[in-house]
């Protein structure tokens, strides 16, 4: 069966970006955990619309429109949400719909219609072309080298800012490449499952990895894992059900995450008696 | 003549309006072991925060190692209360302890070989070797509170602060964390300045050499010396 699937072009590339993908998610997602910044990462996400509304507007590929605009975003966020006199949670929101409704006006003031808007929202990996291919690679190459160079750093950071701060680390510039690092990974993510369920997919992979894991690195090599078995198995089931892929990835990751939760509340209960 | 490793001058600043800290003044002497004590919210940790260069303040002049606060994380080792941070980090007190050395190093720098023989002597010293390769979840709160003294004690400071070593911990490892404490300074001789804050006058008062104490009432700046 699998021969046959691959036969495809079209699968061919869904695979590969799933497998790519995986790697700046399960890493990335990992530190999102960790340090608990989800909420933050979905601000970023859905502010990131607006770059797609953009590219609509100037007739560019809407990926690399994205690019500026979630790291624009991920650094008005970051900042804003240190040292505005408003509440984190205040500013992100805020910022959320402002760049959504940037989204919607782009598309609404550019002539004619906006063909695959429906895939950047809730993703479509069945037609994610090779340029993307290439650009997703070069994200996680990026990606992946910062994490490398600076593991100590995002380490402590995510353990304990305080801490880190007393230490002489520049933690503000830190904390915004960390940030960087996540809209890069929603840039990557979008053509897999979409701005809206980005926040999914980074943070389930993660939050299940770090049951079975002693350390931050085993943590993201299980994450990663995690995150390929989630998208190859949704993008199968998708494929063999004519269903959506964006949603089936998720509902995939979604319902693994709470069997074995349940499966954990379970067992926790046998114990007891 | 000893150095003097804190001067605070007329300290004086303000948090959401109200004065916390109003005009304090004390010094800490090389090898001192000074205890800061005052009832709860009478600014303790907020002048420890201002000795770690992370609080700004209004008025006055505190200078650590003759330099602003702040200027000098190589000299110093922090033990922060254990309750600010995630216990289900996946982490194990090896790599917690080898933060300590993050002063040390610059940044793109890996630890070394010289980084973990320090993070391992930093364990013995706090009684931590059969638990090296525990992750930080499964430790009890008197076990986690010696990681973090090994912690500080990796970066091998000249001046080490505690934050409430003592606030919720069992009665039992209340006097070991203590003792831990008086061990080191035996240890250590005159090489290590120690600054405590806590609320726990009493049980202090045995261990250390000098007292401050933060009286909000009075506004008044107490001191003695143990001998």
């Amino acid at each position: 069966m699998l021969h046959e699937i691959l036969a495809f072009d079209f699968m061919r590339n869904a695979l590969i970006a799933a497998l790519l993908s995986s790697i700046a998610c399960g890493i990335i997602g990992s530190y999102v955990v960790v340090k608990k910044i989800g909420f933050i990462s979905g601000g970023i996400a859905h502010t990131a619309f607006g770059g797609i509304g953009l590219s609509y507007y100037l007739g560019i590929n809407p990926l690399s429109g994205i690019i500026p605009f979630s790291l624009a975003a991920a650094m008005i966020i970051g900042v804003l949400g240190k040292k505005a006199h408003v509440a984190e949670d205040t500013a992100i929101g805020t910022l959320w719909a402002i760049g959504m409704a940037v989204g919607v006006i782009f598309i609404g003031i550019t002539p004619g219609y906006a063909p695959d808007l429906f895939s950047y929202l809730f993703g479509n990996i069945l037609t994610v072309p090779t340029f993307d291919l290439w650009m997703i690679l070069l994200l996680d190459v990026l990606i992946v080298a910062l994490v490398w160079l600076f593991n100590k750093e995002f380490l402590a950071i995510s353990f304990d800012e305080e801490y880190a701060e007393v230490s002489g680390l520049p933690t503000m510039g830190l904390y915004l490449l960390m940030l960087a690092l996540i809209a890069l990974t929603v840039v990557i993510m979008v053509r897999v499952v979409g701005i809206v369920m980005v926040i999914a997919l980074l943070t389930i992979p993660a939050a299940l990895a770090r049951t079975f894991s002693r350390s931050l690195p085993r943590m993201m090599l299980v994450a990663v894992l995690l995150s390929a078995l989630f998208s190859i198995a949704g993008l199968l089931l998708s494929f063999l059900l004519d269903i959506a892929s964006g949603a089936t990835i998720i509902l995939v990751a979604g319902l693994t995450f709470f069997g074995v939760h349940a499966w954990q509340w379970i067992t926790a209960l046998m114990k007891k008696r | 003549m000893k150095m003097q490793v804190i001067a605070c001058n007329q300290l004086s600043l303000e948090l959401g309006g109200s004065r916390v800290l109003d005009g304090v003044t004390f010094c800490v002497d090389e090898g001192d072991f000074v205890g800061i004590v005052g009832p709860n919210g009478g600014g303790k940790t907020t002048l420890l925060r201002v000795m770690l260069g992370i609080q700004t303040f209004d008025s006055g002049k505190v200078s650590v190692f003759g330099k602003p606060p702040g200027q000098s994380p190589e000299k110093i080792g922090y033990v922060p209360q254990r309750l600010f941070f995630d216990r289900s980090f996946p982490i194990s007190v090896r790599e917690l302890v080898l933060m300590g050395r993050l002063p040390k190093k610059s940044v793109f720098e890996r630890y070394n070989a010289v980084d973990r023989a320090c993070a391992d002597e930093a364990m013995h010293l706090a009684g931590l070797e059969t638990l090296m390769e525990r992750r930080i979840g499964n430790l009890s709160g008197g076990e986690l509170q010696r990681v973090l003294v090994a912690r500080a004690l990796a970066g091998k400071p000249e001046l080490l602060l505690l934050d409430e070593p003592t606030s919720s911990i069992d009665p039992e490892m209340k006097t070991t964390i203590y003792d831990l404490m008086a061990h080191l300074r035996a240890r250590l001789k005159g090489n290590l300045t120690m600054v405590l804050v806590s609320h726990d006058t009493e049980t202090i008062s045995h261990y250390v050499t000098k007292m401050v104490n933060l009286n909000v009432t009075l506004n008044l700046l107490q001191g003695f010396e143990n001998h």
